[in-house]
């Protein structure tokens, strides 16, 4: 299970200018290499795999992420403001189910 | 011993071992089915494997790539890393990065895809690592060139949950 993204960006940027917007999302990023202490069974794989940054409906950023990716992944990235509008984060896992969120920039 | 003679007994040798490789390869298809409980249940590739699937033959040139990572890592649940690749600013050269964890169980650690939006070739993310190991940065650049950086990283604890 995923939930609660979370995003810090400036409260405000001039065009041309050079961002970086960090994001975090809570997910236990299951390895498929641990064992369950008490079955000694093998506990499931279970990963986001796929991050996707759009800005005005453009993409701009995309990650494809595995198993090394720690517990509640960060990513961090940068872009070049074209104008002012609106993020759009997509988090995608192995089953296809996708957790997103919006949020606004404005240009000063 | 005739040289005929020691060429039939060679011949026999040969016919064995190519006689035990197809008994191995006889039971290989059974093994999954053992290995359902203590074993993973996704397949993970091999360094030299992972690496062809991101890059294919492509012949990375060291350089270009910065990894920041810390020298010991205490916990390796969770190493912070950073990656910048060398671009002159307003070319946007720098198409994707990919990251290995050359000794990992799984070497895959992530693949970042930039755009020409992007301004920067950075990116910030944390890792695991199961143990102490070299971490490998491969840039593919607009271009069709490859650069690469590595970097060793010392880990107390690893993270791998084994």
């Amino acid at each position: 299970m995923a939930s609660k993204p979370r995003i810090k960006i400036p409260k405000s940027a001039k065009v041309g200018e050079v961002i970086e917007v960090k994001t975090l999302i809570t997910h236990k990023m299951e390895t498929g290499f641990r064992k369950d202490a008490k079955s000694g069974k093998m506990v499931p794989r279970d990963i986001i795999t796929s991050f996707v940054a759009k800005f005005n409906g453009e993409e701009v950023f995309r990650t494809a992420l595995h198993p090394a990716i720690s517990a509640n992944p960060y990513i961090s990235f940068f872009m070049a403001v074209p104008a002012a509008g609106e993020f759009e984060f997509i988090w995608t896992d192995e089953k296809g189910e996708t957790w997103s969120v919006k949020e606004q920039l404005t240009v000063s | 011993m005739t040289a005929r003679s020691q060429r039939n007994a060679l011949d026999r040798r040969e016919v064995m071992v190519g006689a035990s490789v197809a008994a191995i390869a006889a039971l290989t298809p059974a093994l999954p089915a053992f290995a359902q409980e203590g074993q993973p249940q996704v397949q993970s590739p091999t360094m030299p494997e992972a690496l062809k699937t991101a890059i294919g033959d492509a012949k990375p040139i060291e350089g270009k790539v910065t990894i920041d990572l810390p020298e010991v890592a205490e916990n390796g649940n969770t190493v912070p890393f950073s990656i910048s690749i060398e671009d002159d600013g307003s070319t946007n050269s720098v198409k994707a990065v990919h990251v290995f964890a050359t000794k990992n169980p799984n070497p895959n650690v992530a693949s970042f895809f930039f755009s020409p939006r992007s301004g920067k070739a950075q990116v910030s993310s944390r890792m695991r690592l199961g143990s102490t190991q070299d971490v490998l940065a491969v840039a593919e650049l607009t271009d069709g060139s490859f650069y690469m950086g590595k970097k060793t990283v010392k880990v107390t604890i690893g993270g791998c949950g084994g």
